[in-house]
């Protein structure tokens, strides 16, 4: 439905979005590229009084290289997806973005705008958590570093401050001896996933020295299967290795059922997509854009 | 482009500057004004359609400064300094529909024509940059629309009618753009 009515604000450099956010806080909200926030507001399951557009704010629109990629707050998907410093540093982030919605909805939405959102069905908050991002949070008095291991905190939640805006996502560099994808299961391409992986291998020398499986759709949040990464660290990798991890998947994931899919479901084709994402990530070892 | 620095209160408007299907517009827009809406309400083209209003249909899709997207999901005051083509911007002002258009009429594409213009232009932006997608490239290119009449296979039927009519067509892919 119509939006209802809020007290617009179009701040052109960060200093003034953070004084707004300072000012009115609670009562506002950040509007990026609006993918998210725009429904929430017709469908009334949000109401803000003040909503602060980071559009014109010219120095969030970039995409910067060193010692990987940091992503500004108003890159949109389109973009990033199309980047070819983003493919080299960051190839996992290249395969999950044309999952992310639908080519119309990637034209505008942002990057930083989804892991701000924090949806536990989303691709990109469970890539920060594969890659180990680091989040870039400035309010009017400080700015802070936040590891995406301390920054989803559940359910569309996270630990930015109602005066805080989310700047920049900085994404380390993919180790030249690692393969990384993205796999999931939906009904329709770019729907929601009942389930899906963003995995990452590092197989120098043909040993497993690190391994991130980092599922969304399954909670309320992006989760790691910690117990299966750690199964896999030491082995070689091949088929026998990723089966055991994807038993471990099967039996530590606990999603819930929904009118999409079983939990058991759920738990069966999360197994299926550790097989089929590990040696997908295998096959990506050594080949960089 | 650089935008100034603004504030609106609420139930105010916004002087914004926008070009639509190549006219130059200055409007007043209230912030909590969807694109779509300024589209439909203050240009008086309404054409562009909307179904859910919450970003899932497809049928308010335009293109904005060349790319789609849905226009219900944009305030019209972010479109402040963009180009907006939309359905009424596709036809050259002598009535001789673009390829596009006329590759879904002849291929009967549609039933009820709510969906319509979203898919028009959703297809514009999958064959302008990809001239000979594959079927599923199709199917893919355009699942972020929605038609509850047809099940796809006639809209499949006319983007591929697209393909050829575009290979064979000098005008080429991009809207015209003539002032409506």
């Amino acid at each position: 439905m119509k939006n209802p009515p809020f007290n617009y604000h179009r701040p052109a450099s960060v200093d003034e979005a953070l004084a707004l956010l300072t000012e009115h806080g609670d009562e506002a909200k950040v509007l990026a590229g609006g993918q998210s926030l725009l429904p929430i507001m017709a469908l009334r399951l949000g109401r803000p009084e003040h909503v602060i557009d980071i559009g014109a704010i010219d120095e969030l629109k970039s995409i910067s290289v060193g010692g990987g990629i940091t992503i500004g707050a108003m890159v949109r998907h389109a973009e990033a997806e199309k980047s070819a410093e983003v493919a080299e540093q960051t190839p996992l982030i290249t395969a999950a973005l044309p999952y992310v919605g639908h080519r119309a909805i990637r034209n505008r939405g942002t990057v930083v705008g989804s892991i701000a959102h924090a949806d536990g069905a989303a691709e990109m908050p469970a890539v920060c958590l594969a890659i180990g991002a680091t989040m870039h949070i400035a309010s009017s008095t400080q700015t802070r570093q936040v590891a995406a291991a301390d920054f989803f905190q559940g359910f569309f939640t996270t630990s930015i401050e109602a005066n805080e805006l989310l700047t920049a996502v900085h994404f380390p560099a993919q180790s030249t001896s690692a393969g990384s994808t993205v796999v999931e299961i939906s009904r329709r391409h770019s729907d929601y996933a009942m389930c899906g992986l963003a995995c990452m291998i590092d197989a120098p020398d043909g040993t497993i020295v690190s391994a991130a499986l980092s599922f969304f759709g399954v909670a309320s949040a992006a989760v790691r299967a910690t117990e299966a990464e750690a199964a896999l660290v030491g082995k070689a990798p091949n088929n026998e290795t990723f089966a055991a991890a994807a038993t471990i998947v099967s039996n530590t994931l606990a999603p819930d059922d929904d009118i999409h899919a079983t939990a058991a479901y759920r738990r069966h084709i999360a197994g299926v997509l550790t097989r089929r994402g590990l040696a997908e990530a295998t096959s990506q070892i050594g080949i960089r854009a | 482009m650089s935008l100034p620095s603004a504030t609106t209160p609420a139930g105010e408007t916004l002087a914004i500057n926008v070009t639509v299907n190549g006219t130059l517009l200055s409007l007043n827009v209230e912030p909590r004004h969807s694109l779509a809406d300024v589209i439909r309400e203050d240009i008086s083209l309404t054409g562009t359609h909307l179904g859910c209003e919450h970003g899932v249909c497809g049928a308010c899709t335009i293109l904005l400064d060349g790319e789609p997207s849905r226009a219900c999901l944009m305030l019209g005051v972010q479109a402040d300094g963009a180009d907006v083509v939309t359905i009424e911007g596709l036809a050259n002002n002598d009535g001789t529909m673009h390829p596009v258009q006329q590759a879904m009429y002849e291929a009967m594409s549609f039933q009820c024509a709510f969906c319509t213009p979203g898919f028009l232009m959703s297809t514009i932006a999958l064959l302008r940059d990809n001239p000979s997608p594959s079927e599923v490239e199709i199917r893919e290119g355009l699942s972020g629309n929605l038609c509850r009449c047809t099940g796809y296979q006639s809209i499949v039927d006319g983007v591929e009618t697209a393909i050829r009519l575009i290979a064979s067509n000098s005008a080429g892919i991009d809207p015209v753009g003539e002032p409506t």
